[in-house]
């Protein structure tokens, strides 16, 4: 299973996903620097990323608390989510995700 | 929130045992394990109370990892480590970054803060975690060009801003609390944010969407994407408001508020071997390359390491040890329980009067 993650550079990066992890992690794992500083707890919007379009739908709604965090992130758009809390399964394999501005 | 308003003036040297860099959980824990050996403690923080991330980044979400506290909030622990650490009156300097250190004619470390405090000491510990948490700056290009004249991050004298036509951006209590603060000072004010829901208190928001209605200040839900002007002075900013084309909101200030973000910092200039924007540390006494300066904590790395608030404790306990060679040179250390020792039982307070 894969997530495939665009960086800063418009380089895209074949990852190795695992189930359950969540995306930051998967991000992370992959070796693609991510900031991510508080390392998953949904409290520092610095894993920022864009999730393609088309496979928005497939995703459970952001949290309120989510939602309100991406008040810190830059250049947040309607398919602006946090990594940390984009929890990985089967359905997701091939999932597309673009870095955000200061998730680096 | 508030910033240092004046910087202090350069003073005599205070003399301590030990310098810690950081007042998170594991430098407030180090003052502890200090304290036990005798040795007194200055801590310096960037933020303007104690806890670090447990403060700053999750206040009040819970911790399950902590031994023997089955659920704690990042404030919950950070007041019960003040309140372990209390028998050792440790001094702190918040709101201060630690920014230079030399070694003094005397062999000590001189640590002196970007406000002018200046402390000695022949230990150094490094606990400064994911380093200095600084205001997130815009990734917008040329920002920078602006900054300190006409872009700031904080306020620093609220007169800066009379008669200014000043944009606020940011949805949180920094920015409604300088917007509401500020309003009667500058000439208009445009409170900028992603979306219409804010996150600060109920009282301030109903009173800056009061103002708004009464046309005493504005309010746009738009992305900020670019400034421009000349010469450190800002002209304009662009914004873009969801589904519109992009315009330009002339102004001559901005205050930008999301948040704070960690850097290094100058702990990077310190001398200290780094290996990626981390400190290596010996473990059996988590002293750095450079012999009597310390890492503990987030900050530091080993083979293993696991970023985790208990390992820094154990790390604190182990430096410690060292430590206490170094500080009391003729004195032989004694490994004692604080459970059966008089000895400690006193220093902490607590032994039958």
């Amino acid at each position: 299973m894969h997530v495939y993650c665009t960086d800063l550079d418009g380089k895209t990066h074949e990852l190795q996903a695992t189930d359950e992890w969540t995306v930051m992690e998967i991000i992370r794992e992959g070796g693609i620097p991510i900031l991510a500083q508080c390392g998953g707890s949904c409290a520092c919007a610095t894993c920022h990323v864009y999730v393609d379009p088309s496979w928005k739908s497939k995703l459970p709604e952001p949290s309120e608390e989510e939602v309100g965090m991406l008040d810190g992130a830059f250049e947040v758009t309607q398919d602006s989510r946090l990594a940390c809390q984009i929890t990985f399964n089967k359905d997701l394999d091939g999932l597309k995700i673009s870095l955000a501005p200061g998730s680096v | 929130m508030t910033n240092p308003t004046e910087a202090v003036a350069a003073q005599s040297p205070v003399q301590t045992d030990v310098i810690i860099v950081g007042a998170g959980p594991v430098g407030l824990f180090a003052v502890f394990e200090l304290g036990l050996g005798d040795m007194k403690c200055h801590l310096v923080d960037i933020l303007d109370r104690p806890g670090g991330q447990c403060a700053e980044l999750y206040p009040e979400k819970p911790i399950y990892d902590i031994p023997a506290v089955p659920v704690c909030t990042g404030t919950e622990l950070t007041e019960r480590l003040m309140e372990q650490i209390k028998p050792f009156h440790p001094t702190f300097h918040f709101g201060q970054m630690a920014e230079k250190l030399q070694k003094t004619a005397e062999g000590k470390w001189q640590l002196t803060t970007d406000r002018g405090t200046v402390l000695e000491a022949p230990v150094v510990v490094v606990a400064a975690g994911g380093g200095s948490f600084m205001p997130k700056k815009p990734p917008i290009k040329g920002i920078d060009d602006y900054e300190g004249t006409s872009v700031f991050y904080a306020v620093r004298k609220m007169e800066a801003f009379r008669g200014k036509n000043l944009v606020i951006a940011g949805g949180g209590d920094s920015a409604l609390d300088w917007a509401l603060n500020l309003q009667p000072l500058a000439k208009r004010i445009t409170l900028i944010h992603r979306r219409d829901e804010f996150r600060a208190a109920p009282d301030s928001v109903s009173k800056m969407r009061a103002l708004v209605a009464e046309g005493k200040m504005d309010l746009k839900i738009a992305n900020l994407t670019s400034v421009s002007g000349a010469d450190g002075q800002l002209a304009s900013v662009t914004l873009v408001e969801e589904g519109k084309e992009p315009y330009q909101l002339p102004c001559d200030s901005m205050l930008a508020f999301y948040g704070l973000t960690m850097k290094l910092g100058p702990v990077a200039t310190f001398g200290i071997g780094l290996h990626e924007n981390l400190i290596p540390v010996d473990t059996s006494t988590f002293e750095t390359n450079v012999p009597t300066i310390f890492a503990i904590g987030d900050i530091n790395t080993y083979p293993g390491k696991m970023k985790l608030i208990l390992s820094g404790f154990h790390e604190a306990a182990l430096m410690a040890k060292k430590a206490f060679a170094i500080v009391h040179p003729d004195r032989r250390y004694r490994f004692q329980y604080t459970t059966s020792s008089s000895d400690l039982q006193h220093k902490l307070g607590v032994d039958a009067a």
